[in-house]
């Protein structure tokens, strides 16, 4: 009865080593390497030939509130909720309001936006999920 | 084998990989969303020459972007045009039904300096103390408070910054708060 109840040394090591993998692997597997916020949107771009777009909040909140974009400019606080053409930025709605070459640079600049990874999906990237409970 | 030893390299892994998972700013091409072979890469400004010179934060982007913001490191705009009217409230409110987890303050000031009250009101929360639904699971599920915290505001596993009431401490009542009661403590 003792020894079931008592660990040898060697088990012990073979525990620990386990665990301390457990966590290696933990820590290696999924690692979130894109920024904090980072949005992709990719309703349109790659079905007509372009590269996913890539929005990183952390470039633009450093320069504008987020009442700007979500309050004057009228973007939805939520990845998907946004029904952006390119259409309507070159008209000088969304993005086009300030990529006018008067604020920031111009949309011929197609690339600096169309920078993203072939395939990705349009959500929040960068960030601890909010899409389900027990994700957690 | 000397059991000492490995344990010890075990230890050294360890510590290696959870340095690893606190890596700060990964490179643009490095980031897994952007192109490597995008034009872009060599233009974009990297997360580290920005991120690394503000308050830092050990979550989200390492940074704190009300300290940011109160501390005058940056000066985002408030407005693009001429005639928008710039909102901000003083005003903290106590929710006090959090079950057994402390009390949540929410401070308006940081939020209204970053936020327009639109944004939130009605189409989030509804204006009115005690008239909205709040839980843990819809915050979770993206609703709620979770519409920005744990996408672009500090994520939702910082318990404490808003359960930050212990109710042995807490003298008063939930909901509105005296002016400048809890105002000025750090949510941390």
């Amino acid at each position: 009865m003792k020894n079931k109840t008592t660990h040898s040394p060697e088990s012990l090591v073979r525990r620990i080593i386990l665990s301390l993998s457990l966590v290696f692997f933990i820590s290696f597997s999924a690692p979130v390497v894109a920024e904090y916020g980072d949005v992709v949107i990719n309703k349109r771009a790659e079905k007509e030939g372009m590269r996913p777009v890539i929005f990183p909040h952390w470039f633009h909140r450093i320069r504008f509130r987020c009442k700007v974009c979500h309050n004057e400019l009228g973007f939805k606080m939520r990845a998907g909720g946004n029904d952006i053409t390119m259409g309507e930025i070159t008209e000088g709605k969304y993005c086009g309001m300030c990529h006018n070459g008067e604020i920031s640079w111009t949309i011929e600049n197609c690339d600096l936006c169309h920078s993203g990874l072939p395939g990705l999906k349009s959500a929040i990237h960068g960030s601890n999920e909010t899409s389900g409970p027990g994700r957690w | 084998m000397n059991k000492k030893l490995i344990l010890g390299i075990l230890l050294l892994t360890l510590s290696a990989a959870l340095f690893a998972q606190k890596a700060k700013w990964v490179a643009l091409k490095n980031d897994q969303l952007h192109d490597p072979q995008s034009p872009a890469i060599h233009v974009l400004q990297q997360p580290a020459e920005a991120l690394s010179l503000l308050p830092p934060d050990y979550t989200g982007n390492l940074v704190s972007w009300v300290d940011a913001l109160q501390e005058h490191y940056i000066e985002p705009r408030s407005t693009l045009f001429s005639d928008t009217q710039v909102n901000t409230l003083e005003m903290d409110i106590v929710m006090g039904n959090t079950g057994e987890m402390p009390m949540v303050m929410f401070p308006h000031t940081p939020h209204t300096e970053w936020l327009d009250c639109k944004n939130c009101h009605d189409v989030i929360f509804k204006e009115k103390v005690g008239a909205n639904p709040i839980n843990m699971f819809a915050i979770l599920n993206g609703e709620y408070c979770g519409r920005c915290h744990g996408a672009v505001a500090f994520p939702l596993t910082e318990c404490n910054r808003c359960h930050s009431v212990a109710r042995n401490v807490f003298t008063g009542k939930p909901g509105v708060q005296p002016k400048g009661f809890i105002q000025n403590r750090k949510p941390r």
